[in-house]
């Protein structure tokens, strides 16, 4: 581990180089806010107002924020808890409820989830109740006050919200709906999801019961915004220990601010996905070649980082595989050449494989049936094969129907960049008739 | 050799252990070992890496953690086929619990569900209190995606809902393509491992070899493996390596066509029996103790199965029926035939041998038909034929087609190939 022996600001090169890795790892990875995110002021108003409503003046209320992966929902979420929570009398006062649809499958878990959360296991004990509704009154019950006046605002937060529109009945949802509808106890309940149809999914009760309330979240900014971000992002902030690491850092970000090889590279990204994840991503993996001796993000560190993004995972397997696998994939090649696409089977691929050995071929060796089915198998676990139907006991396994997964520019891309490929093979996959 | 992996977070000495373990991967270790960043930084990113089989992922992740010790928890998705199994498996082995006759190979607790499990994650968290990144490795995530559905989304998004330092690390032969849920899901790291290029398959294999061999002898070995198109994949180089007893290679070295000429019956043999697994490994290493030639029984069904000798005739008369078109039986079997025509419909689909759609199925009748024409002698149609028949179908050599329940014209398909037959005629 780095060797401590600092003096006050006086911080060596390495630890500097160290520190400010954490500090930027920690704002990629923990996305830790840094900051309001961007480009989303008028929906972060929107949120903040409607749970101060409920939080401060006690009104109930169904909000749902909806916007693709990455989009920021989380974090824009996060931000305006942190700002309401700022408020002293919410902070003594709000209870918060994070239901997660991939945690809680069921409703009875998502009710001794919410049981816990609210620390009524204890005034719960083990009491039977007839319905969840009952279940769940009891539990706002008990979070009255001591003299009965009012009763503690509560924010249920149900992240991945589509996936409780798949339980049984929709229970949960229904009752939670619900409660915010009646005047009982002031609730808030906010749904995080990626589905767009995310109200279809809904029962009509449980529908009528939402107030229809939805913060959208489309990542609208452009190319130019996207620079300014990127530019952000790597920045080390203010109050950086080192003073002249950090300047010198920023005046580095800001010279590949402006280069034009990094633009490219950002614009091709920007190009496929507008996301914050992916360039977090690609940051991370920029910064993680920065050493002691190589104490800055240079052009070159992007170009790198951003073919390692980008590269064909697939034709890394077709790289690695065997001679033998790769005449079989040629031979089903040509069988869909010859007939149009249609499955085909391991005898009808073996017998192209016996006309090309038996004809063309000096290099291949004849390998045994068993061998060339081992090899078949092979691409099968690859998932470069699919069956047309389920296993079954029914027909033996060479007569079993097997479409291939790989395009023909594929294959051909994949023998150009093969190592040390026969000849023979070669022509055989670019002559037209096998 | 100069030192190729360095990392300012971890001692040089860890680091040289790990370079002598994994050779010819000192980028991709390098690369790892950059993105986790140093010992105690919190840091977490999910790593997918996808690679074939045989190109040391499980071996990579053993080595760091093992080497430089970083809390871990390793676990095979396919021996942990249910989420109890999974869950259970990862906390045993971070609270360094292990099911032994002392606790009644129980496990630390029992836990059923993700969300059990992030609690119980986030209690030992707590009461570890680690300073460092703890790293989950799912070895064949692709049994993921057939398990709960949530294991997968769960997993990788496992960081953000025990909210600690915890890196998940996917390894895994299929592309990250195909893992995809419908709704998308948080997008890993994928680092792709090349497979290994031929001079350094020579380097890995020239470390295996027999300790008498010179460095020469050695990679003379190799290459002649690796040209002769023996090197149908990494594990057959492995094989070829068992393959060749000791005492074949003699002393007179330099004489390559000597060497090969030696080497080449034993490969072959090597390829038909330890390649398919027919036999295991040890057994071929025991036979090769024994010098001269041995038979060896392999597992598949040519060598094993006797059949009694109208069972043979029987199972050659169902080949026939199945892969030769009822038309054409008055033809083969018949002494005199007249002249078939062939009809538009034959002629269109001339091409198409039945030998590549597979067998078609027959009535019983005509099997007894082609059997009584194949017979030489007379045979009654006693009870034992049929009951031969039966059997034929237990042994899974004749597959029903059909309800089970139809006594009255059973159809039959034939389940051999023709090798199998060639193999029970002689």
């Amino acid at each position: 581990m780095s060797k401590r022996k600092s003096k006050e600001n006086c911080l060596t090169h390495g630890e500097c180089i160290s520190q400010a890795q954490r500090m930027l790892r920690e704002r990629f990875c923990h996305q830790k806010i840094p900051g309001k995110p961007f480009g989303v002021e008028s929906q972060h108003k929107h949120l903040l107002e409607l749970l101060k409503r409920t939080a401060v003046h006690g009104e109930s209320n169904s909000v749902l924020i909806v916007g693709p992966r990455g989009a920021g929902k989380t974090m824009l979420l996060n931000c305006v808890l942190n700002e309401l929570l700022e408020v002293k009398h919410v902070q003594e006062n709000v209870l918060q409820v994070q239901l997660n649809g991939l945690l809680q499958t069921d409703d009875r878990i998502a009710l001794k989830e919410i049981t816990r959360q609210l620390h009524l296991e204890n005034v719960v004990g083990d009491k039977v109740f007839g319905s969840f509704a009952e279940n769940l009154a009891f539990l706002l019950e008990a979070l009255k006050k001591g003299d009965r006046s009012s009763s503690r605002p509560v924010l249920f937060i149900l992240d991945e919200f589509d996936l409780f529109a798949h339980h049984k009945n929709q229970t949960l949802l229904y009752n939670l709906f619900d409660v915010s509808q009646s005047a009982q106890t002031p609730v808030a309940v906010i749904g995080l999801t990626c589905r767009l149809d995310v109200l279809e999914l809904l029962e009509k009760r449980v529908k009528s019961r939402f107030s229809h309330r939805q913060i959208h979240l489309l990542s609208s900014f452009r190319f130019k915004q996207y620079l300014e971000i990127f530019k952000m992002q790597l920045s080390l902030p203010e109050d950086f220990t080192d003073r002249r690491f950090a300047e010198e850092w920023n005046q580095n970000i800001k010279s590949l601010y402006e280069d034009r090889s990094v633009e490219d590279v950002l614009q091709k990204h920007f190009c496929s996905s507008k996301d914050f994840r992916s360039l977090h991503m690609l940051l991370m993996l920029a910064l993680s070649r920065v050493t002691v001796s190589h104490p800055a993000i240079k052009p070159t560190d992007l170009l790198e980082v951003s073919r390692l993004c980008t590269m064909d995972s697939k034709a890394n397997i077709l790289h690695g595989l065997s001679v033998l696998e790769l005449c079989l994939i040629i031979a089903m090649k040509h069988l869909n050449d010859i007939y149009d696409g249609e499955p085909f089977n391991f005898q009808m691929v073996h017998n192209e494989f016996q006309k090309f050995i038996q004809r063309k071929s000096h290099s291949v060796h004849n390998f045994e049936k068993p061998v060339v089915i081992k090899a078949f198998e092979h691409l099968h676990q690859l998932e470069l094969i699919k069956p047309m139907e389920g296993p079954s006991v029914r027909t033996q396994k060479e007569y079993q129907l097997v479409k291939l997964l790989l395009d023909n520019s594929q294959i051909m891309d994949a023998l150009q960049k093969y190592p040390q490929c026969p000849t023979d093979v070669k022509q055989w996959a670019a002559s037209a008739f096998g | 050799m100069p030192a190729l992996i360095q990392h300012p977070g971890y001692s040089e000495s860890e680091l040289r252990r790990v370079e002598e373990k994994l050779v010819c991967r000192e980028s991709q270790v390098s690369m790892l070992l950059s993105i986790f960043g140093e010992y105690c930084v919190f840091l977490s990113v999910l790593v997918l890496l996808c690679g074939h089989a045989a190109t040391s992922l499980v071996c990579i992740s053993l080595s760091l953690s093992l080497s430089l010790q970083l809390p871990h928890a390793l676990l095979n998705c396919v021996e942990c086929f249910t989420s109890r199994l999974l869950f259970e498996h990862i906390l045993n082995q971070l609270c360094a619990h292990s099911p032994s006759p002392d606790n009644e190979f129980s496990s630390h607790t029992r836990c059923d569900s993700f969300n059990d499990f992030i609690r119980l994650y986030r209690q030992l968290a707590d009461l570890q209190q680690q300073k460092s990144t703890t790293y989950i490795v799912l070895d064949r995530a692709e049994a993921l995606r057939d398990m709960d559905a949530n294991l997968l989304s769960g997993f990788l998004r496992l960081q953000e809902l025990v909210g600690g330092n915890v890196t998940v690390i996917f390894l895994s032969e299929i592309v990250w393509e195909k893992f995809r849920p419908n709704t998308g899901c948080f997008e890993p790291l994928i680092i792709c491992f090349p497979d290994y290029s031929k001079a350094e398959l020579q380097q890995i294999l020239s470390l295996d070899h027999h300790p008498e061999y010179s460095a020469d002898l050695r990679h003379l070995l190799s290459e002649l493996y690796s040209s002769a198109g023996y090197n149908v994949s990494l594990d057959s180089s492995a094989v070829c390596n068992v393959s060749v007893p000791p005492w074949c290679v003699s002393a007179k070295e330099s004489d390559t066509h000597r060497l090969w000429r030696n080497i080449e019956p034993h490969l072959k043999k090597a390829m038909q029996t330890v390649y398919l697994r027919e036999i295991s490994s040890s057994q071929w290493e025991e036979m090769q103790q024994k010098e001269g030639e041995l038979h060896l029984k392999g597992l598949s069904a040519h060598a094993h199965v006797e059949l009694p000798y109208y069972s043979k005739f029987l199972l050659i008369a169902a080949y026939l029926a199945s892969f030769n078109p009822a038309r054409a039986d008055k033809r083969f079997f018949l002494k005199h035939h007249g002249k078939i025509k062939k009809t538009n419909f034959l002629k269109k689909h001339e091409k198409t041998s039945n030998h590549l759609l597979g067998p078609k199925p027959f009535p019983l009748d005509r099997l007894l038909a082609i059997f009584y024409s194949i017979v030489d002698s007379r045979v009654a149609p006693t009870a034992n034929i049929f009951s031969q028949i039966s059997s034929l179908v237990v042994l899974q050599l004749l597959a029903l087609v059909g309800h089970d329940d139809q006594l009255n014209s059973p159809k039959y398909k034939c389940a051999v190939s023709f090798d199998f037959i060639r193999a029970i005629a002689r």
